[in-house]
């Protein structure tokens, strides 16, 4: 019990104040005034030099926006937000048109280095394909893997600033693009998908985004190609206050595959800074969509204030036959997660998966989970959720599973597994599920368990510190899900979950 | 010369109930002791509290190492110093390969004690010789640590984590439990391969059929939080034939 104790003692005192990532890019930003109205959209809609039918979209969306109201069904809790408050368009100012990583702002790199991320372009941009394999800590078979090549489209506040490898995926036939850019390049593709998976009615914070979306990325995998390499995607949020909409679409045509990776961070901030981002996901016809997140936003201080509300609307559609999405998800970061990236299995024997870490530590909020729809027949879903709890923090599971009467033999396996640290943290699953076809069989399972001090005592006599006792055994309780992840994240992923517990223990 | 571990007149409570009273134990470098006495007598406490436990008090005496105090030492500290218990129920932990757990315990002690640490490879090829020495089966290591594994798999793993760490005091509690006469024979026989001039013992046993195999120097009767008889290792072979009453007696 007593190390149990002196745990919450820590972590009471857990200094989420040392934010590793708080630092702020000083870059001259030009943004629209604060608020929000037709004209900033028009604003928003100009600077990206948008087709008009993409305007109306917006302002139609704004205007429903405009009788909706938040929701407050989530077991997360937050001041009121005042969206007139807030900047909905900031771009870091730069020289027109990019064509390499050189001709980025130093500063924004040199923020990246800060960041440690394995911004490993810059080595692939000299070619250089490493195989120098790290260890992901799972055993020798992991390491003396060569490392996949990953194309990085970065995302700096709301404009992407670099776009690499794009000639070998122009190649493949790959579009790889900011979705301003498809916009003017690519607006057929783009119309006829946008909107399609989350439309712009569905949700408070989806609708927003689709009045007033800045940038994001555009992903078009044509009719029987795999692509060629990891698509990867940094987001961060730099400006103060700057609200961030993102909005992403991917299309994997008939017989496709595409992996997706994204990660993100921001640096600290006193106000709370929204994000409210969309991604939709196409997979088509026997087409195959893996989607990674890596999210370690600010998550505030110790009493809770500053840090980041994550309002996010994922959601693939497996709109064609023998289709797979799965999701992959490692949250440490944000004041507030609201997220459940989700699939609609509307093809015949489509797949749908779903794997998540979620850490939260000091006065952290996660509500967050998955929706599986099974609409087709012969449909299958798979949950795999791990939740951490430390600190103050409540972290939430809810998860939808449902079987629409056509959808005969859907077949879904959930397993949702708690981790608490301390006493003052805590964990909760909400599982819905609606079987409307008799034919459907729904396994779920749920555990909740704690570290034992006698896991710990173990591994402190063995010469192990108590932080690297408590990251060793959350990564063993979170390793099924780690190995979902591709080579490059893993790592990084475990470094992460290493760090989002640091001051968790002494 | 210096001993290795010193134990001084120790009085040790958990939650207020006191269970050492007034302990004594001297072990030099190379000697094997036997600690033996009936359960409930203190036995897994004292090595819980030579090991630095949280929860144990010690209101009294002291444990030194090489001459220096061990109490104020946090466990992790006195694992790297050289003091390793061989657990008699070693923990699980899921999902976490038994090499990925070692390298890191060897590694965490390397970094502690101002060593360099080993990299990858080197590590992984360290964890294997000494795993190959004991005829440990390599699946062995990719399994998570302690999970599924049989009683003998447990202490024979302990047993491979002792000789992978090369501690100068190795405790072992109880590790003759749950095991079947086979299987004590090649955990002992692992023990007995580390027995050096350099390196001290303490083992604990109820029973004295794994001293036929560990054969100590030194045998202590413990009872009700204390030594309470010392004697060459015939004194074992006379409790087996004579069992703990008395010493039970004695103490009440
Ligand atoms: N956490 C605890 N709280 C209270 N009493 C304990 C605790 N742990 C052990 N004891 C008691 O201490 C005494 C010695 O236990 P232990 O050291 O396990 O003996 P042994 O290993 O010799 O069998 C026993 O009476 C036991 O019940
Ligand atoms: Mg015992």
């Amino acid at each position: 019990m007593a190390a149990v104790q002196e745990t919450v003692e820590q972590v009471r005192q857990i200094d989420v104040d040392q934010y590793k990532y708080g630092f702020v890019t000083n870059i001259e930003s030009e943004k629209a005034p604060k608020g929000l109205s037709e004209d900033i959209i028009r604003f928003i809609s100009a600077k990206k030099n948008e087709p008009e039918w993409m305007l109306d979209w917006r302002l139609e969306a704004y205007r429903r926006w405009k009788t909706m109201q938040e929701p407050s069904w989530a077991r997360v809790d937050y001041p009121p937000i005042d969206f007139q408050d807030l900047y909905y368009y900031s771009e870091p100012k730069k020289k027109p048109a990019l064509k390499s990583l050189d001709e980025v702002d130093p500063e924004i790199l040199a923020t990246y280095e800060k960041l440690g991320i394995p911004l490993k372009e810059q080595k692939m941009l000299a070619g250089v394909v490493s195989d120098e394999g790290e260890d992901a800590g799972g055993d020798e078979a992991a390491s003396g893997q060569p490392r996949a090549r990953v194309a990085v489209d970065a995302v700096f506040d709301s404009v992407s600033v670099a776009t690499t490898f794009k000639e070998e995926l122009a190649k493949a036939g790959v579009i790889f693009c900011p979705i301003s850019e498809a916009l003017r390049e690519h607006p057929d593709l783009v119309r006829k998908y946008l909107g399609t998976v989350v439309p712009t009615t569905d949700n408070f914070y989806a609708t927003l985004n689709s009045a007033v979306f800045s940038d994001g990325s555009f992903v078009y995998v044509p009719e029987g190609v795999r692509c060629p390499m990891e698509l990867s995607t940094y987001f961060r949020i730099n400006e103060a206050q700057t609200g961030q909409f993102e909005r992403t679409l991917i299309i994997a045509d008939k017989g496709s595959y595409v992996s997706y990776l994204e990660g993100c961070t921001a640096p600290m901030r006193d106000e709370n800074q929204l994000h409210a981002a969309v991604v939709e996901l196409v997979a088509l016809d026997d087409a195959e969509i893996k989607y990674s997140t890596v999210q370690n936003w600010y998550p505030g201080d110790a009493d809770g204030k500053g840090g980041i509300y994550n309002f996010v609307t994922k959601r693939g559609d497996c709109r064609g036959r023998n289709s797979k999405i799965s999701w992959t998800q490692v949250e440490t970061g944000s004041a507030i997660t609201w997220k459940y990236p989700s699939c609609v299995l509307r093809g015949e024997n489509s797949r749908g998966e779903f794997y998540s870490i979620a850490i939260s530590n000091g006065r952290q909020q996660v509500d967050s989970g998955t929706k599986m729809i099974h609409l087709g027949k012969n449909t299958s879903s798979r949950i795999i959720s791990k939740g951490i709890s430390a600190g103050r923090s409540q972290n939430t599971y809810r998860g939808l599973v449902s079987a629409h009467r056509k959808a005969s033999a859907a077949r879904n396996f959930t397993c949702c597994d708690s981790l608490l640290i301390g006493n003052e943290c805590g964990a909760h699953t909400v599982p819905y599920i609606e079987a409307k076809n008799a034919s459907a069989t729904f396994e779920h399972e749920a555990t909740t368990s704690k570290i034992s001090d006698d896991q710990l005592f173990y591994c402190l006599q063995r010469g192990l510190s108590e932080e690297e006792a408590v990251a060793l055994i959350v990564n063993g309780f979170v390793r099924d899900v780690l190995q979902q992840l591709p080579m490059e994240f893993a790592v990084e992923a475990q470094k992460l979950i290493s760090i989002s517990l640091e001051g968790s223990v002494g | 010369m210096t001993p290795l571990l010193e134990v001084k007149n120790l009085h040790a409570e958990i939650d207020g109930k006191k269970i050492l009273n007034g302990l004594d134990l001297v072990v030099n470098k190379g000697e094997v002791h036997a600690i033996m006495g009936p359960n409930g007598a203190g036995k897994s406490t004292l090595s819980y509290v030579l090991a630095g436990r949280d929860g144990y008090e010690v209101t009294e005496g002291d444990v030194l190492l090489n001459g220096e105090s061990m109490l104020e030492m946090e466990p992790s500290e006195r694992a790297c110093k050289g003091v390793f218990l061989a657990f008699q129920y070693p923990m699980e932990i899921p999902g976490v390969a038994t090499m990925t757990f070692l390298r890191a315990a060897l590694n965490a002690q390397r970094k502690t004690r101002g060593e360099p640490e080993l990299s990858s490879p080197d590590a992984i090829r360290k964890v294997k010789d000494v795993a190959g020495q004991l005829g440990i089966n390599m699946d062995m290591l990719k399994r998570p640590v302690n999970v599924g594994f049989s009683g003998g798999e447990k202490k024979r793993a302990e047993t491979m984590q002792m000789a992978l760490l090369e501690p100068k005091l190795c405790l072992l509690d109880e590790t003759d439990s749950g095991l079947d006469i086979d299987a004590l024979k090649v955990v002992s026989e692992g023990v007995n391969r580390l027995r050096s001039p350099e390196r001290g013992f303490v083992v604990i046993t109820h029973y004295q059929r794994l001293l036929d195999h560990i054969v100590p120097d030194i045998v202590h009767v413990m009872s009700a939080g204390k030594i309470v008889r010392t004697g060459g290792k015939e004194l074992a072979h006379e409790l087996e034939a004579s069992g703990y009453a008395q010493y039970q007696q004695e103490a009440a």
